[in-house]
């Protein structure tokens, strides 16, 4: 399992692994927006943790596709399948290679953009927190569409609109934790319901991401 | 005689062709009788004036588009559990019915919404819970139409209405937290204070008759045409192969 | 390994059926046929990739090593990391007696991205050494090998069963395994039958 994970990494920094891509992408939508907003910074501080949560929700999306289509091009999904690991910890693992190189460094940008979009000093740590918390759950999820839309042709757009919806209660506890931070509201309730969501995701998901791939590997 | 006996494509087929004449007959009564009375003898609200009159089309419409859902989870798991093949073509003919309940009870909540709140739409917490519902059914359309085999696509549909149920659940919750609304509370509860008037109360109760009652003759019938179209498949797929 | 009655297809519809045969340890099974007959889906059922219509496949499972037409090679992978990296999924270490039976001197270093078809291959094949499962299960191996280089694949595989494995192949061309033993599954082609998803709605 550490060996997948560490092939996977190892495969994503390597060219043509499209590590950064995602990262690229949340810096110019990023700064897109106030083109499409205006400069004024009272209106960009307010909705700021908004369009760094859109944004980096976006870019998570953007790479879900590439978590089980290449090895399922080349076969080593069928080769996977058939060693001694089980399907659940397969799918984990991608999960948590996708969160490392997709996830994990939209994290570590995001106050950096935030300053971009003059985001409130108090904002800073909550958008951190509830990126950090709730980017997990945007992998997990990624990963069970992924698996569903394995072996389809231009199965991108379909994987998009089968999985934004499954977002929305990731998006609104965690948008919501970081606007509630950014105003200096209490964040406890949000944040407990967006770690929840991030917990019960891992813990439920993989095993319906399995279920989803075996059938599609038949 | 048991109740999966009706799991016989053929058995369900002969089945619904007796009782669907029947079902359509009773829901036109039930609409027809319904709306005539909603809308022609009934009062006008002392507040909301004539507008009111448009809850015998939103609430059946949008009752049905929760039980459309429900329906269809229900046949997911039939299918997942038993894999009774007309159990899966039932929730595949009723997620477009839902669907157009779906828009309905949009539709006619944003024209009630217009005169009553001043705004076409807002970001209430139970109209923006069914635009998330129209959501999924559009995600559950577009992964049936994307499979070729209909095994592998009823058996991925299935699993993605269990994972979307939880789902549509955990955002109808997430909602209610992030916007609360100017949506008024439920019109039908057994509490009685909060109720709807009795005067509004029966005529609305023979809509929501009418369009359970639609909703059953529409998934009946498009059940029959996608067993229709699977026995047609499955013909020409033997007189190629002898 | 054995196989009792066993009957598969793909995509609801049987292709093969009354397949009955045993593999012992130390002994390899060709499988031969015209295309199209059903060999992969039968190497598929028996690897577990997917369920069997019928009948019953015992001591295959965790023993099963399966190499399939596409190699599950990464291409920005060196040789050594493709490998190393099977190795250790399957929990092994020693990758050394693979590239040297697959002639891989000299390559360990490329990227598989650059190698050329017959060496990719070899490379795809070397990966089941490092597997230290009994039972190889091969679709095609030697598409795309030299002769050279199907003399060493066979080399391989003789001393697989020496060591007391065995091997199921589907292969066309003679591999100058003499032991093996030779099964044609054309005459256990199913009878032309619609799908059983189908059959449902007859």
């Amino acid at each position: 399992m550490i060996a997948l994970l560490l092939r996977d990494l190892r495969l994503a920094v390597r060219a043509g692994g499209g590590f950064g891509l995602g990262l690229a992408f949340f810096l110019i939508v990023t700064v897109l927006i106030p083109f499409g907003v205006g400069p004024e910074t009272g209106l960009l501080s307010r909705i700021a943790p908004g369009v760094l949560w859109i944004g980096a929700l976006l870019a998570c999306l953007l790479s879900l596709d590439r978590i089980f289509a290449l090895d399922w091009e080349d076969g080593s999904l069928d080769l996977l399948a058939t060693a001694p690991l089980p399907m659940e910890g397969i799918v984990t693992i991608k999960a948590l290679a996708h969160w490392i190189t997709t996830g994990l460094p939209l994290v570590l940008a995001a106050p950096a953009l935030g300053v971009l979009l003059s985001l409130p000093p108090s904002g800073y740590l909550w958008v951190l927190v509830s990126l950090a918390l709730g980017t997990p759950a945007l992998s997990v999820i990624g990963t069970f569409g992924a698996a569903l839309t394995v072996g389809l042709k231009r199965g991108g757009l379909l994987l998009s609109i089968l999985v934004l919806p499954l977002y929305v209660p990731t998006l609104i506890f965690g948008a919501e934790v970081a606007r509630r931070g950014a105003e200096g509201l209490a964040v406890q309730t949000p944040l407990l319901m967006l770690a929840g969501i991030s917990f019960g995701t891992l813990a439920l998901l993989p095993f319906a991401s399995a279920a989803v791939l075996r059938i599609n590997l038949r | 005689m048991s109740i999966w006996e009706y799991a016989n494509p053929v058995k369900f087929i002969r089945t619904t062709d007796r009782i669907l004449p029947w079902v359509s007959v009773a829901a036109v009564l039930c609409l027809v009788t319904g709306l005539v009375w909603g809308y022609f003898f009934t009062p006008d609200d002392y507040r909301q004036g004539a507008t009111v009159k448009i809850i015998y089309l939103h609430v059946p419409a949008a009752l049905m588009a929760i039980n459309a859902w429900i329906m269809m989870l229900v046949a997911s798991l039939i299918w997942i559990v038993r894999r009774h093949h007309v159990s899966a073509l039932a929730a595949r003919a009723a997620a477009p019915v839902g669907a157009i309940f779906t828009v309905i009870a949009l539709a006619t909540g944003a024209l009630w919404g217009q005169p009553m709140w001043g705004t076409w739409w807002a970001w209430d917490p139970r109209l923006t819970s069914f635009l998330i519902l129209f959501l999924f059914y559009l995600g559950y359309m577009a992964l049936w139409s994307a499979i070729e085999n209909d095994d592998t696509a009823a058996d991925l549909t299935s699993i993605l209405c269990l994972v979307g149920s939880v789902f549509a659940l955990l955002s109808r919750y997430a909602v209610l937290f992030w916007n609360q609304g100017l949506h008024q509370g439920a019109s039908l509860s057994l509490d009685k204070e909060e109720n709807v008037a009795d005067v509004f109360w029966y005529p609305l109760l023979v809509c929501i008759a009418g369009f359970v009652l639609l909703f059953v003759a529409l998934v009946f019938l498009r059940t029959q045409t996608e067993i229709r179209a699977r026995r047609t498949r499955a013909l020409l797929a033997r007189e190629s192969r002898t | 390994m054995t196989v009792r009655d066993l009957a598969v297809g793909r995509g609801g519809v049987p292709v093969l059926e009354g397949l009955s045969f045993t593999l012992a340890p130390g002994r390899a099974l060709v499988l031969r046929g015209p295309n199209g007959s059903g060999k992969t889906t039968l190497l598929r059922t028996i690897a577990g990739l997917q369920p069997a219509f019928g009948g019953t496949i015992e001591g295959a499972g965790e023993r099963i090593a399966y190499a399939a037409h596409s190699d599950g090679l990464k291409s920005m992978l060196t040789v050594t990391e493709n490998l190393r990296f099977w190795a250790q999924v399957f929990a092994q270490s020693d990758i050394e007696p693979a590239l040297d039976a697959f002639d891989l001197r000299g390559l360990e270093d490329r990227p598989a991205a650059t190698l050329s078809a017959g060496q990719k291959r070899r490379l795809g094949l070397a990966r089941l050494m490092v597997t230290a499962r009994l039972v190889w299960v091969l679709d095609e191996p030697t598409v795309s090998l030299d002769t050279a280089s199907v003399a060493r694949f066979a080399e391989a595989v003789r001393g697989h069963l020496a060591e007391g494995g065995s091997a199921l192949l589907a292969t066309h061309i003679d591999l100058g395994l003499n032991e093996a033993e030779v099964l044609d599954v054309t005459p256990f082609k199913a009878a032309p039958r619609v799908s059983l998803e189908d059959e449902a709605f007859l």
